[in-house]
């Protein structure tokens, strides 16, 4: 859509030439509320962030500026490194299961067979509850008394001790039900990834004698591979920024990186400033992975037709 | 063969996709001498609706329904709203920043919304919006916008272009055009994405736990884990709870399923 202009303008000018034209002035007064919005709830307040974790700053004021004392403090915490062990190992794992086991069903189920509803339905019922409370349905499930997988687990002999009570379990525990959550979405997505492969490509390798392995290698694969770079790079943010899975489920004894925020938001306000430190962590880490996607995977960002 | 092993395999999967609602149902709706028992009962021996006699006239669970209604209810509306608008100019008009300006609201979807939330907590404080309902809806409105913006865009592309441009040359402006022919045409898209803007909202939990503390505000998605840390815990409650709040959700899936998949994959293959 936006051809590159032969010679440079300033931007200024290019600005001015846009709003001449009704129909393109039209469209920037319709897309400004939007992007006003994003730009005074989100954007701005990584700027306050930022400047907020470079302060002896409290919830109240912004005290006195310190420069990177917050940072050094919060990478001396325990607690810190803690939340950030456990949401590498997380996202790690989780994204890892999630990708194969789901890569599994969509190759399995594309094709055509009665029972596509059904399946359809299982898919989305997972995905749509809160991620919240599937914590509770399956903290309800892990619990000593009366939870189900705690009693299974423990007569096979399969654990020695109640599961809550253990944090490699819980972590184990957090990963299995993000797992449950969200692989059936991601068979989705592949599976409709798989569904744009034209089936004559695969007719065309078969007739030229290539067996399933080369099949999926040299084609499925390669040609999946936009979907794939999509689909993993929006899971593996989403796992990176864990809060409500790690919150209800371990009821609040499991640390992320994202409950290390919030209890300096909220609980434990000496901490104030080191949350916003971890703040600033957060969103320049989340912000390198996607570049690490974009430029070293080579995925396509383009939004248009 | 191979077919029965197909639907051996879809059946250990939708087994495993449905258990945990299936068994949370079981434990709400028996009594609380069988939730205690060991081993644990496969059915249920006496059926009760005791556990959701008892949440559902609990003034404070209603009042948390209510909550969350009103939250996701208004975002939804003012999501639609801005997200229309935005989505229709994205999709049917030309201008020359359009993909910057479709960038900067997809990089909201990876945006991680807690790194905003201390700054927030300061602002919303001085504005005297902290602990009301406005807090948690212009925090879920902006992180639902990408959602909402795609969905449209997609939708709004899908229609025929001669029915603007017929009414163009009518007379009708670039706003009448769209309020008149796109937003009766693209209703039913306007009304898929309504509903995955909804359940985005109904499920939010990090702004909502962060800016409001009262049960005046709080809704659902913060109430029910607060069931387990007060001292005496209600297990059969709080799984009724979880039913009564995720039963909704399932059946408006169920019914719209096939449009939400489209909705939802729409995106991400296109890339």
């Amino acid at each position: 859509m936006t051809t590159a202009t032969t010679e440079k303008k300033r931007r200024g000018g290019v600005l001015r030439e846009e709003f001449r034209n009704p129909e393109r002035r039209t469209a920037y007064y319709m897309v400004l509320p939007a992007l006003l919005i994003i730009l005074i709830v989100a954007f701005f307040p990584i700027l306050q962030s930022i400047n907020l974790s470079l302060r002896q700053a409290t919830i109240i004021q912004a005290g006195p500026f310190v420069g990177l004392e917050n940072y050094k403090e919060m990478l001396e915490n325990p607690d810190f490194l803690e939340g950030l062990t456990n949401t590498l190992i997380f996202t790690v794992a989780s994204v890892a299961l999630e990708f194969f086991i789901g890569l599994g069903i969509a190759l399995a189920i594309n094709r055509a067979f009665r029972g596509r509803g059904l399946v359809r339905a299982a898919v989305l019922v997972p995905w749509a509850f809160p991620t919240v409370i599937s914590a509770v349905m399956w903290r309800l499930m892990f619990q000593d008394q009366v939870g189900i997988i705690n009693y299974v687990a423990n007569s096979t002999g399969l654990v020695s001790e109640p599961i809550l009570s253990d944090r490699t379990l819980l972590l184990i525990g957090v990963i299995l039900v993000d797992v449950w959550k969200t692989t059936p979405f991601m068979a989705l997505l592949l599976l409709a990834g798989l569904q744009t492969i034209p089936g004559d490509v695969y007719e065309a390798a078969r007739v030229d004698g290539a067996n399933v392995w080369q099949r999926f290698f040299r084609i499925t694969l390669p040609l999946l591979k936009p979907t794939i770079l999509v689909a993993l790079l929006f899971r593996t943010l989403d796992a990176y920024r864990v809060f409500d899975l790690f919150w209800a489920l371990s009821n609040r004894e499991l640390e992320s990186l994202s409950t290390f925020v919030y209890e300096g938001v909220r609980i434990s306000q000496l901490q104030f400033a080191q949350g916003n430190a971890a703040s600033v962590f957060i969103f320049v880490t989340a912000f390198l992975i996607a570049i690490f996607f974009i430029k070293v995977l080579g995925m396509q960002t383009s939004t248009e037709e | 063969m191979s077919s029965l092993l197909f639907y051996v395999f879809l059946f250990f999967f939708v087994l495993v996709s449905m258990f945990p609602l299936i068994w949370i149902f079981k434990m709400s709706i028996i009594t609380k001498g069988e939730l205690f028992q060991s081993p644990p009962t496969i059915l249920p021996a006496n059926p009760t609706g005791a556990e959701y006699t008892q949440i559902l006239s609990d003034p404070a669970f209603q009042k948390a329904l209510l909550n969350s209604a009103i939250i996701s209810g208004v975002t939804t509306v003012v999501c639609l709203f801005f997200g229309s608008i935005a989505a229709y100019a994205i999709a049917r008009l030309r201008f020359r920043f359009k993909s910057s300006v479709m960038t900067l609201i997809l990089a909201i979807s990876f945006f991680p919304a807690v790194a905003i939330i201390a700054p927030l907590f300061v602002q919303y404080s001085a504005f005297g919006i902290i602990d009301t309902y406005w807090a948690a809806i212009v925090s879920d409105v902006v992180f639902a916008l990408p959602l909402t913006v795609w969905l449209l865009v997609a939708f709004f592309r899908e229609l025929p272009k001669d029915l603007e441009e017929a009414a163009k040359v009518d007379g009708a402006t670039t706003i009448q055009a769209f309020r008149k022919v796109i937003v009766p045409l693209a209703a039913p898209g306007v009304f898929t994405t309504a509903i995955l803007t909804f359940i985005f909202a109904w499920n939010e939990f990090l702004f909502a736990t962060t800016f409001l503390f009262t049960p005046a505000t709080q809704p659902v998605t913060v109430v029910i884990p607060n069931f387990a840390s007060q001292y005496t815990v209600d297990y059969g409650a709080q799984a009724a709870a979880a039913v009564v709040v995720t039963v909704p959700l399932v059946i408006l899936v169920l019914i719209f399923q096939r449009r939400i998949v489209s909705g939802l994959t729409a995106g991400a293959v296109k890339g």
